[in-house]
């Protein structure tokens, strides 16, 4: 009697098994990996229609899209506190959300190096839709491409975050005016610094955590305060410096931080004093600067204490009026300085 | 932070501003250098300068690997990465030094024409040899810089690879001594005859006294009545190096004190000097850039262990160049001139495209200025 069961189809070896070049082909080898792998995982009514693009759902309560897009590169790929899967969903959530757009959908791209065990990348996509399921944002579109050994190194994830904005929310980096609170939602560096001892392979007691978090929550308690919020920003590659930066040239404003107002986790603060990093330019996966009118800064800042996200925020600055543009600091230690761009590569493949 | 803020706290800084501020005399002004560039960024960074009364000022030195690391040596690394094929082993800061062509490391990483250089980044002298012994088919070179912290790491390594036999690791050596560089500004005409740079006393290297001890410092205090405050790299240690400075002058003293106590002796690590003159022995010259050619100022690998120098290895050839016509870093290492009194800079030099070699490190003095208090010079 014949054993062979019909249609029996040998499933992915993710176990042992690696990508290898036939899954970027276009071929079967490819089917059964979007199949066994991104469809499983990432499962909703949309990738279900199986088209080359998905058709959505019109906007029923009105407002304008918002669109961003980010490539995630992470180095390596499972560090403590996430890895490059729920990285790659957290950052485009965030670009959307500090927007004041409330995030609906995301597309993601693959680009899977020839080699990478099946068991990682069987990990990573299982973490993205994790992190997609617990934000309440579908990835409803995606691709894979693989390419040969040495041509990547394992897996870079580009993902899109398409968002709605609500009537009368205008948030941007051009709004800040002297005057204005600068807020912070908690801690610098933890991403950051996670990756760097990771890399260093610095043994601290207790590892310290990557913040990646989708931010979109504690965003939506913070408009529903009223308050009038000039910008929110995420302070990621080039940290809080090169944020405020931005925000500082766009609007052509100056600003004044007070170094010991901004909080930095002990771990972290030890960490970058070993590597001779400084906490401000350190990136961050789970952090926003929100810009406000000063009569609305201590509302703002209340609604963000009362989040669980936002428990450590503070009131870290003030604009001013300043023709040069610069961000500058009171230290600690009773001095002044300018808190500049970042020069160079401070940390390569952050995110 | 335990052991980190202690040496920050701004209330002691506050009380050290009024000591020094009732301390100094209205009569006089004070100058005094800060010889190492860990001495600059912190008094840039924490805002130091902020604190001292007017007439208490600070002179930049030179004590800052890369900026006195002349264009030819960076020319050196460069051959040997684009035109040898070595593997080239940098410390992250020599990345973007500019050197000849328009060329830096940074930009031979990246590729020339057709030739791309294989520079890596890394964070210590045992990264290098890892490498070597991971790419037994292909010669690696450290390129060595650094004054006296630096060089007992690079001793290790080349003892290491002796031990090992590893026959494809080479350190190109541009290691430098702080004793020599002092003697040359103390000894340079602005300093001793024309009165152009009025030197009240030096802030002494916090590691690299570490290694040498305070002992080589008092030359300088008996020969040229200069006192010499050796002081750790926080700022609390610098604006206690400026008090204790300030009640030298007062005092007509000319002494080698250690504020850096809790790290320095008067002999320093004989272990790491031990082990450095077992490698090393000294050059009979080396250019500087700023100082130019200054005698007995530099180290070379012993000829016990040439197989592991890449100036003997590699045909390479020293070239001298003159830095760019405008660019004041020469002066500005000799503490002739400020980083805000050069026509480049924060304008044609700036961090992102530097011209000279100042604006690279952040411990160098117009680095330090442009990042952190050139505010200053709009006010």
């Amino acid at each position: 009697m014949n054993k062979v069961r019909e249609n029996y189809v040998r499933p992915l070896d993710l176990k042992h098994g690696r990508v290898d070049m036939t899954h970027g082909s276009g071929g079967r080898a490819m089917a059964q990996l979007i199949e066994e792998l991104f469809a499983k995982h990432f499962d909703n009514e949309f990738l279900r229609q199986g088209n080359d693009g998905s058709v959505l759902p019109p906007l029923t309560l009105g407002g304008r899209l918002v669109m961003s897009c980010d490539g995630h590169v992470v180095s390596p790929l499972f560090f403590p506190g996430g890895d490059i899967g729920c990285l790659s969903v957290h950052g485009t959530l965030n670009d959307v959300a500090v927007m004041g757009a409330q995030p609906l959908y995301l597309a993601a791209s693959f680009i899977l190096e020839e080699g990478l065990p099946l068991a990682d990348l069987a990990r990573i996509v299982a973490s993205m839709a994790k992190a997609a399921k617990d934000a309440g944002v579908p990835i409803v579109t995606g691709d894979t491409k693989v390419v040969e050994a040495g041509k990547a190194d394992g897996i870079f994830i580009t993902t899109t975050g398409v968002g709605v904005l609500p009537e009368g929310v205008a948030l941007s980096g051009d709004r800040a005016r002297p005057g204005d609170v600068i807020l912070l939602s908690g801690t610098l560096g933890d991403h950051g610094m996670a990756i760097m001892a990771q890399r260093e392979s610095l043994g601290f007691s207790a590892p310290i955590l990557s913040d990646t978090a989708a931010l979109h929550g504690l965003i939506a308690a913070m408009l529903a305060t009223g308050a009038d919020i000039r910008c929110l920003r995420d302070p990621t590659r080039g940290g809080l410096a090169t944020t405020l930066n931005e925000i500082a040239r766009q609007s052509g404003v100056g600003m004044m931080l007070d170094e010991a107002a901004i909080p930095v986790n002990g771990e972290v603060a030890a960490a970058c004093e070993f590597l001779g990093l400084d906490p401000l330019y350190v990136a961050n996966e789970g952090k926003l600067v929100a810009v406000v009118a000063a009569a609305d800064a201590d509302r703002l800042l209340a609604a963000m204490r009362a989040h669980p996200q936002g428990a450590r925020a503070a009131k870290i600055g003030t604009v001013l009026v300043d023709d040069h543009h610069f961000v500058q600091m009171t230290t600690g230690f009773g001095g002044r300085r300018i808190v500049d761009w970042l020069t160079g590569e401070q940390l390569p493949r952050i995110c | 932070m335990k052991y980190v803020d202690e040496f920050r706290d701004g209330g002691l800084a506050r009380g050290l501003a009024v000591a020094i501020a009732a301390e100094a005399s209205p009569a006089r002004r004070y100058s005094f250098m800060e010889f190492c560039g860990g001495h600059t960024h912190a008094i840039s960074r924490y805002g130091v300068g902020d604190l001292l009364p007017a007439h208490v000022r600070m002179v930049h030195g030179p004590g800052c690997p890369v900026c006195v690391l002349p264009i030819g040596r960076v020319d050196m690394a460069i051959a040997l990465a684009l035109r040898h094929g070595v593997i080239l082993c940098t410390y992250g800061d020599c990345l973007r030094v500019p050197a000849s062509d328009g060329l830096s490391l940074m930009k031979a990483k990246a590729g020339v024409g057709n030739m791309r250089g294989d520079v890596r980044m890394v964070y210590s002298s045992a990264d290098a040899l890892k490498i070597a012994q991971d790419n037994p088919g292909r010669q690696v070179v450290f390129f060595a810089i650094g004054f006296e912290t630096t060089t007992p790491p690079t001793a290790v390594v080349i003892k290491q690879a002796a031990a090992l036999g590893l026959d494809n690791f080479s350190v190109l050596c541009c290691h430098v001594l702080t004793p020599s560089a002092i003697s040359n500004i103390l000894e340079s005409p602005e300093v001793r005859e024309l009165g152009t740079v009025p030197l009240d006393g030096f802030i002494g290297p916090a590691h690299v006294s570490t290694v040498i001890g305070s002992a080589p410092y008092e030359f300088f205090a008996e020969e040229f009545r200069k006192p010499v405050v050796i002081a750790g790299f926080e700022p609390l240690d610098v604006m206690q190096a400026i008090l204790m400075l300030v009640r030298q002058v007062n005092e007509g003293r000319a002494e080698v004190e250690n504020e850096f106590a809790r790290a320095v002796t008067r002999e320093g690590n004989l272990k790491a000097q031990n082990l450095v003159s077992e490698i090393f022995e000294l050059r009979r010259a080396f250019e500087w850039r700023g100082l130019g050619l200054v005698p007995y100022s530099a180290l070379k690998i012993r000829r016990e262990y040439a197989r592991f120098d890449a100036e003997v290895r590699f045909p390479l050839d020293y070239r001298s160049v003159a830095d760019n016509k405008a660019c004041e870093c020469g002066a500005i290492l000799r503490g002739v001139k400020r980083p805000q009194d050069c026509k480049l800079f924060g304008t044609v030099c700036t961090p992102e495209n530097p011209i000279g070699s100042c604006m690279v490190s952040s411990e160098g003095a117009c680095a330090a200025h442009y990042t952190y208090g050139r505010y200053k010079d709009t006010q």
